[in-house]
């Protein structure tokens, strides 16, 4: 424990800005260049993923722990739209045949 | 510290190949590689608690919802018609664009200062108990009504309407 609680001392900040914004980043790209409704919702994933990750860091740097709570409080709420939106893809797939979001672009007006 | 940036790395690099994949089987498969390697991160934040419950539920909760529905759907085979070049290259332009505007605001504040761990009690279960359910009581509860409402919902758009003769 001691061990592991010396490793991030020399870590700084910025670090952890910089690899959340990176894989912030490849969630969007993932949203921008896919076409399977499911590997989107797993790019929006993985944007929650990296919001999370920086609050953690966030919390531990300034010792408060309410930005971990926080992200306790955003894991309930993708577990409830990951349900949810599955749920919607199901019912897509079951009236389309497809989850291409393309189908989907009646969807624009 | 060596450490840190050989498992900032592999999440690079797996949240990378998730949305390279062709198959989506392999994306969800990577996909729970990156979210343990941010598991790993919350040992190395010494958030424990964290660490746990993303274990759990992501890689335990989310990512077999994921795995079952596109198994379930029968989506397994690799018949997603690719986008045109175009919007491919555009949507990776707006990426690193977001992305340099990102690290040109961090270059302006010039260094930061390293993260140090004051309190190591502060990620552990005891303690965040203390913070949840003193200060946070009420959002904690609002959420139990969010997760029944999420369930109800999910029960209703995914069974089949009945038959209405």
């Amino acid at each position: 424990m001691e061990n592991i609680t010396n490793t991030i001392q020399t870590i700084p900040l910025n670090e952890y800005i910089l690899l959340s914004s990176i894989i912030f980043s490849i969630g969007v790209i993932g949203v921008l260049i896919r076409r399977n409704a499911i590997v989107i919702f797993m790019s929006v994933e993985l944007m929650l993923n990296a919001v999370n990750l920086l609050l953690t860091a966030f919390s531990v740097y300034h010792g408060d722990a309410s930005g971990q709570v926080f992200v306790f409080f955003i894991m309930a709420l993708a577990a409830a739209e990951v349900a949810v939106g599955l749920a919607i893809i199901v019912m897509i797939y079951r009236n389309t045949n497809s989850i291409d979001i393309n189908v989907l672009n009646r969807l624009k007006w | 510290m060596n450490t840190f940036y050989f498992i900032a790395f592999l999440s690079i690099f797996f949240s990378i190949l998730v949305i390279t994949a062709k198959n989506p089987v392999h994306s969800i498969l990577y996909l729970i590689l990156t979210f343990f390697t941010f598991t790993i991160h919350y040992i190395l934040l010494n958030a424990q608690f964290l660490a746990i419950v993303n274990f759990i539920v992501y890689m335990g909760a989310i990512l077999v919802l994921f795995l079952y529905t596109l198994m379930l759907i029968n989506l397994n085979k690799e018949s997603e018609p690719a986008k045109s070049n175009l919007v491919k290259i555009a949507g990776v332009i707006g990426g690193c664009c977001f992305l340099v505007t990102i690290i040109a605001s961090l270059k302006a504040l010039g260094a930061s200062p390293a993260v140090v761990l004051k309190d190591p009690s502060l990620g552990l279960v005891k303690n965040l108990g203390k913070v949840l359910f003193n200060e946070y009581l009420l959002p904690f509860e609002i959420s139990s009504v969010l997760l029944l409402s999420a369930m109800v919902g999910a029960v209703l758009l995914a069974t089949k309407e009945p038959k209405t003769t």
